[in-house]
């Protein structure tokens, strides 16, 4: 029984690495088109828990992941064609990635290889995608030049643009900010509420504050253990939380 | 006021001698490059022309040209590069982008590093018992160029997966993320950025083909032949062969003309590695990230 309300349900998840648990969940539930947060030190099991999301276990020999992950009524370790799934679901690394291909083949190459190949059609989705990513009035003149030459900044909107040029339903963000200025990152999350009405964002970051300011739901991750999971607010209105939880959202370690 | 102390003053002259001493060794590597190079042309420069060039061997090949050498040559290395560029790449792609880190990539990878350390008469008797007489090729360029493209394999590989490694994971990673099958991601990315690379890796094993000797002898180059080969069952003319039967093997040579031979061969590995250094620089310049 699915609930459609819940957009990834995770069960008795446990990811561990040539033996050593990198990330241990009972339960924990990604509602439909909320930005859900989590936050915790490195070295908690956040990326670990994006990258079974997608299956990236797949090119990670070491990484072993046991227990559900229901994405959309799909058991995600049970799919064959991993690839089909990753096409619903769109990703943005911790380091801005800008494929040393032009900005439009950048945003143009996820809809190519899923065989969109008319011009008109390849355009549009460049564009929106671009525009939606807050980059198009900056790289709308210039969209045959390298992709891979952009200022950080620009090149992690670009990685975003090429996130939401795959029209996923699920968009999971690692430490997105990490390599970006304040200024950016405030327009970046200025787009991802605004997108969250069209899907479901998965925010793993360093900064509690930003969980606080556009995360529904924040899961707090610690030494692979989930150790608390709430609407964002009452961690820091302080209702009932668990003493590690208050010290890190307080900033008294991490 | 700074003032350097006994040690630092001591490190300091330690340092540029250092520097002096290595500088001069690096430049004594080029005296025999120079050398050899300019008594070549001294020799053997004022007998070339283009006759030289574009006539067959006379009078017992102590006159004449050396034309079915030179092309004899050019079919050797392109047939090799037929065999082995597609077969190294393969191979470079499945061992840099697919295969898992077990005991059989390893193997793989020793017999890679083996085959590489093979001595080129070893691959000369292996041509010959394969090729020529195994599986009935005879002595003919298929023999020479298979025997050729094996030897040449190991490079090919090595070369060509350096490249590919040499284009950064973060790359194939978003590609993967966005849902691209590996075989997607080595088309739209990997490749096109590796590309250089793997050509600079394959004109320098040209260069190297192109001079080999011992592996040709047994399987399919010929002391002469009056005649251009017509097909790859033919048997060839090579200029590695030709410069090594011209300088020992018949009498009568004029003394020019080894050197006139070497000078060509040589002249015609300096033009493929000075074309890979070009190409090289060219990418370089043309650098994507």
């Amino acid at each position: 029984m699915v609930d459609p309300s819940v957009a990834v349900a995770v069960q008795d998840l446990t990811i561990s690495y040539e033996g050593e648990i990198a990330l241990q969940v009972d339960s924990l539930e990604i509602r439909r088109n909320e930005i859900f947060g989590i936050i915790g030190p490195a070295g908690s099991g956040k990326t670990s828990f994006l990258n079974a999301i997608n299956r990236m276990d797949e090119f990670k020999e070491s990484m072993i992941v046991k227990g559900s992950i229901n994405f959309d009524g799909l058991e995600v370790g049970e799919v064959q064609n991993t690839y089909a799934l990753r096409k619903r679901i769109g990703v943005v690394f911790p380091l801005p990635v800008g494929l040393p291909l032009s900005i439009y083949e950048n945003v143009a190459l996820s809809p190519r290889l899923s065989g969109v190949k008319r011009k008109q059609d390849l355009d549009d989705i460049v564009e929106r995608c671009l525009i939606r990513a807050a980059l198009w009035d900056e790289v709308k003149d210039r969209l045959n030049q390298l992709g891979s030459l952009l200022s950080g900044g620009q090149q992690q909107r670009l990685t975003i643009a090429r996130a939401l040029s795959q029209d996923p339903e699920l968009l999971l963000l690692d430490e997105f900010s990490i390599a970006v200025d304040p200024v950016t990152t405030m327009r970046i999350e200025d787009v991802l509420k605004e997108l969250k009405s069209e899907m479901t964002v998965v925010l793993v970051t360093n900064l509690v504050q930003q969980v606080r300011r556009i995360a529904d739901r924040t899961g707090f991750f610690l030494n692979g253990e989930l150790v608390e999971m709430r609407d964002t607010e009452e961690l820091f209105t302080g209702t009932v939380m668990d003493q590690r939880t208050r010290d890190y959202v307080e900033g008294r370690f991490g | 006021m700074f003032e350097p102390t006994e040690l630092n003053r001591r490190n300091h002259t330690r340092q540029k001698l250092v520097s002096i001493l290595f500088g001069l060794l690096t430049c004594l590597l080029v005296l025999p490059v120079l050398t050899i190079l300019s008594v070549l042309v001294y020799k053997g420069g004022p007998t070339i022309s283009l006759e030289f060039l574009f006539s067959a061997p006379t009078d017992g090949m102590t006159a004449g040209g050396i034309f079915p050498a030179l092309i004899g040559t050019i079919w050797l290395v392109a047939v090799a590069l037929i065999f082995s560029v597609p077969l190294g790449v393969a191979t470079a792609i499945y061992l840099s982008e697919y295969a898992s880190d077990n005991w059989l990539t390893r193997l793989i990878n020793l017999a890679i590093i083996n085959l590489a350390g093979v001595p080129s008469i070893v691959h000369a008797l292996f041509g010959l018992g394969a090729f020529v007489i195994f599986a009935g090729f005879g002595t003919s360029i298929l023999a020479a160029s298979l025997t050729l493209g094996i030897m040449t394999l190991p490079v090919v590989i090595v070369s060509t997966r350096e490249s590919l490694q040499a284009v950064p994971v973060e790359f194939r990673q978003a590609c993967w993320g966005m849902g691209a099958t590996r075989w997607q991601t080595i088309r739209k990315v990997v490749l096109p950025n590796a590309t250089s690379g793997i050509l600079t890796g394959i004109i320098l094993e040209v260069s190297r083909t192109a001079g080999e000797t011992a592996p040709i002898m047994f399987t399919g180059a010929a002391f002469f032949l009056p005649f251009l080969p017509q097909g790859v069952l033919d048997q060839t003319m090579a200029m590695s062969l030709h410069l090594f039967v011209v300088s020992t093997q018949v009498p009568g040579v004029p003394e020019e003309l080894p050197y006139s031979v070497a000078l060509v061969l040589v002249s015609m590995v300096l033009i493929m590695n000075t074309a890979s250094i070009v190409l090289r620089s060219y990418v370089r310049g043309q650098k994507k990230w």
